[in-house]
């Protein structure tokens, strides 16, 4: 989080006046970062009219980062929120550094950089207000993108000096002076998304959207099974249904993970077309590597794997067999969950226009630097610069589009009809099977506790997927998962199998399915011992200390916030008064709060679930979180919407029956009946408390998800007994 | 095959075979790309038009069905007193996330308010409940439509949420 690559500031004259203010960070006189080009993390500029216009360098996907990193910037510029107006950057490593929207990072590793840059412009601003009235810079008063000298009555708009400005030297970042908290007037305020009234009326904003003259649309037809390679196709019943223009076979590189599937491109007229062609296509596939990859088997071998013994060792503190074997109490139990799918509402696409050796292209991408250079190398063009990546605003992601499959795909078609731009959409039965799936896992939990009720050893064999070398993406197991760090005696091991299904991060991954593991079993733990899984979390971190990441990467945990949230959303849930719930007699629907903790993503969250169950029907009423994401909510209508989107979406994880099954590779699911999402009846109300700590802000995309799966299992065994030990929650 | 549609108020000739769903002569004909793909089987919502001012899946209705019904699109539906007052309340509390269901779940509200202006919680719900928010923007598009109905947005919810900080 914290860079120690130093930030510089470069002035600039705008091209009809004004200042353009750019911040680099990278010092190119250092020998370690000299490799490495110095990146534009924030570019200012302020037209002589006073327009305040600032770039948007990560690409937006309903996580609010358009609007919430230029407030960072205007609030320290002081300028009102009307005058700016925010430009999406295209996909350019060189010029912006990291431009990825993944793993809530764009807001800790933009804060500082973000507030410098403001302040810097503002203070460029003054000292030019300054020289022209005479008058020392520290008389002046900045607000609302008006300078005034209170002495002499004299006052100016931003726009006036801008030029001035602009063939000033910039100040050394670390000299400037930033505002205290009580000071800002746009961070911390509710602001609504920037393109809200674009949305609204239906202006073109998302990739797929984009419309350019003489475009074509088109699907991409991949095999049946994951891992198929195309044998021979024919197209030429294709070829002559009603608008299609051609149908091109594509071989791909035979690297499905990251690299181009085999696939027929059929390109028409309008889209609906293309798609109705594909019924037209004969093509013979080669299914034999995902022969025997289903989800069945995999759930037997991971059975047998559990039973097996214990697998590779990842991480062994104290002497777990002896603490084990010495324990007053112990308790075991194995736990599971499925392969998920992401379900962007907006379906992956891409648009791509390749012309005179270069390549333009249109994608909601979440990683679109990466996506730039894949296609330079698939294509084989000479430099990177005869890639363009447009950002276009994206409808989810998820960790969906970190990957860019479709647009190489688009890219690879696009290649084969120079002049013509194409926009591929895939359906929504492509999307559902050909994801980049949440792993499946399987935890095999074993506890022991002390004749006091003390947890002091704890161990897990965890069974994922990977090829022996290499555990599959998104398929680790996190070695700081509590209770590690906070009992003398763990052991985490681990045993694998491999899977021709393609995996990938799904918002909070590896979180998302660990927290409702071990959260769950630390609940049984927390029962065994005659206590709750509050009051037995409250033991492990009452001691306050910070605690170094395990192997010295990642984030350090800090026991402190985490007693922080747990107390907060305990006392916002009245969770003593009922912290047990009533039972229902025959016939009636039992009730009863569930509790979880996690952190993740740099964010602490403790969640408490009020369910009910009648018969197999679950029904959430209310959910309450605390969460202590650091000092500063910089928007808290953003960061409101995050929260509850997590909510809502991990309960649907664990209550709309979502599960990836497949047959000899073959996705049995396809659209949004047999994978179902949340709907508004689902909805509860949520409850959000924000703990504050001295902290610089963190991000809120995800670590929020993680605890409500756990606190609604652990509800629904405090309502009915039933111990959920594996997603998607189906009860007897 | 010729048709003769009427969009927004305007007529516009399109020349597509017949069984072409009404969504991608919007989108691909016409270039009015407000109205949404989402799932293509009428799952999601997303696709939402009014067709004489009742929500329709517009990925499920032919061309050729259409006939002489006024299409109202996303882009269109602001000029209706319905709508604009849908779209404010929309602003106003900051519904919105990847923003991609929300023409759907207007254009449906929309369709809800003009038979049932003063909706219950109940039927809300029930109303909304073809139109998928992948986003789960969910609390408060339901909250907004009871603005838009004049009703008090947080009455008929239970507790509504509240953000305290310590
Ligand atoms: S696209 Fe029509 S309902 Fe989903
Ligand atoms: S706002 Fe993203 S799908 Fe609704």
């Amino acid at each position: 989080m914290r860079s120690d690559r130093r930030m510089f500031l470069k002035a600039s004259l705008l091209a009809g006046g004004g200042l353009a203010l750019e911040a680099f960070v990278g010092a190119p006189a250092r020998a370690a970062v000299a490799a490495r080009p110095a990146a534009l993390t924030a570019f200012v500029s302020i037209a002589p009219d006073g327009q305040v216009t600032i770039v948007g360098k990560n690409p937006e996907i309903g996580q609010g980062v358009k609007t919430s990193l230029p407030m960072i910037v205007a609030d320290e510029l002081d300028c009102d929120w009307a005058q700016v107006r925010i430009v999406q950057a295209d996909a350019d490593l060189a010029r912006y550094g990291v431009q990825v929207s993944g793993g809530s990072m764009s807001t800790p590793t933009n804060w500082l950089p973000m507030r410098q840059t403001g302040a810097a412009a503002r203070a460029m601003l003054l000292q030019a207000a300054a020289a022209r009235w005479s008058v020392p810079a520290t008389e002046l008063a900045t607000s609302k993108g008006r300078i005034t000298h209170a002495a002499s009555g004299r006052s100016c708009g931003y726009g006036e000096v801008a030029s001035a400005a602009a063939r000033l030297t910039p100040p050394a970042p670390d000299s400037l002076r930033l505002k205290q908290p009580a000071e800002f007037t746009i961070i911390g305020r509710p602001i609504a998304g920037i393109d809200g009234p674009r949305v609204l009326r239906g202006e073109p904003l998302f990739g797929i959207d984009t419309r350019l003259p003489g475009m074509l649309y088109a699907v991409y037809e991949v095999a049946p099974a994951h891992g198929g390679r195309l044998v021979k196709a024919d197209i030429e019943a294709a070829k002559a249904a009603p608008g299609v223009r051609h149908v091109l076979p594509i071989t791909g590189d035979g690297n499905a993970d990251s690299g181009l599937a085999d696939g027929i491109a059929i390109v028409a007229t309008h889209w609906w077309l293309a798609n109705q062609a594909r019924a037209k296509l004969a093509a013979q596939w080669d299914l034999s590597a995902a022969k025997g990859h289903s989800t069945e088997r995999y759930r037997a071998r991971a059975q047998e794997l559990l039973a097996a013994g214990d697998g590779q060792e990842l991480r062994r503190e104290g002497d777990p067999d002896a603490a084990l074997a010495a324990a007053a109490k112990r308790v075991s139990a194995r736990y599971g969950y499925p392969f998920l799918a992401h379900g962007t509402l907006e379906p992956q696409n891409c648009t791509a226009h390749f012309k005179d050796g270069r390549i333009e292209i249109w994608a909601p991408s979440q990683t679109p630097a990466r996506g730039r250079e894949l296609v330079q190398k698939m294509l084989k063009l000479p430099a990177l610069d005869d890639v363009i990546v447009h950002v276009t605003r994206a409808g989810g992601g998820f960790g969906r589009r970190l990957l860019n499959d479709y647009m190489l795909q688009a890219a690879a078609i696009s290649h084969a009809l120079p002049g013509t731009p194409v926009q591929l959409i895939w359906s929504r039965e492509d999307d559902i099977r050909r994801d980049y799936y949440r792993p499946a896992g399987w935890h095999g939990f074993e506890a022991g506790l002390d004749a006091a009720g003390r947890l002091t050893a704890f161990t897990d064999h965890f069974v994922t997927f990977g090829d022996g070398a290499r555990v599959t993406r998104a398929g680790t197991l996190t070695l700081t998962m509590p209770p590690a760090d906070l009992i003398p005696h763990l052991r985490f091991t681990q045993s694998q199998m491999p899977t021709v299904l393609t995996t990938g991060w799904l918002r909070a991954p590896g979180s998302n399915a660990l927290c409702f593991a071990s959260q769950s079993f630390l609940d049984e733990v927390a029962h065994a011992a005659g206590k709750d899984l509050p009051t037995l979390m409250r033991e492990l971190v009452a001691e306050p200390r910070v605690i170094a990441p395990f192997g010295g990467r990642g984030v350090p945990f800090d026991t402190v916030r985490a007693k922080g949230v747990i107390d907060k959303v305990l006392q916002s849930s009245a969770w003593a008064e009922r912290a047990h719930g009533s039972r229902g007699r025959s016939g009636e629907a039992a009730r009863a709060k569930g509790f979880a903790f996690y952190f993740c993503h740099h964010g602490y969250f403790a969640e408490v679930v009020d369910a009910s169950v009648a018969g197999s029907e679950v029904t959430v009423h209310k959910v309450w979180v605390a969460g202590d994401v650091g000092s500063q909510i910089i928007n808290p209508f953003g960061a409101e919407n995050q929260v509850r989107g997590a909510i809502i979406d991990g309960l649907a994880q664990a209550l709309m029956g979502q599960s990836i099954e497949v047959v000899d590779g073959v996705v049995q699911q396809s659209n949004f009946h047999d994978f179902r999402l949340a709907r508004m009846p689902i909805t509860p109300d949520i409850e959000i408390a924000w703990v504050k700590s001295d902290h610089p802000p963190t991000g809120l995309g995800e670590p929020a998800l993680p605890p409500v799966i756990p606190a609604l299992t652990n509800a629904i065994f405090a309502a009915t007994g039933q111990r959920i030990r594996s997603l998607p929650v189906r009860l007897a | 095959m010729s048709y003769r549609l009427h969009v927004n108020g305007q007529v516009h000739t399109v020349d597509v075979p017949g069984d072409m769903p009404l969504l991608w002569v919007l989108r691909d004909s016409l270039g009015l790309v407000g109205t949404k793909f989402g799932c293509g089987q009428a799952l999601c919502g997303a696709c939402t038009v009014h067709v004489d001012g009742v929500a329709q899946r517009s990925c499920q209705l032919p061309v050729s069905g259409v006939g002489e019904g006024k299409i109202t699109t996303i882009e269109h539906v602001g000029t209706t007193p319905i709508g604009a007052r849908l779209q404010a309340a929309w602003l106003e509390i900051d519904v919105m996330q990847c923003g991609y269901c929300q023409a759907g779940q207007v254009m449906n509200a929309a369709s809800l308010l003009a038979t049932t202006p003063k909706p219950t919680r109940d039927d809300i719900r029930s109303a909304m409940a073809g139109n998928i928010c992948r986003c789960a923007c969910y609390n408060r598009i339901e909250e907004a439509i009871r603005m838009a109905a004049g009703l008090d947005p947080a009455d008929d919810a239970q507790d509504e949420e509240k953000a305290h900080a310590v």
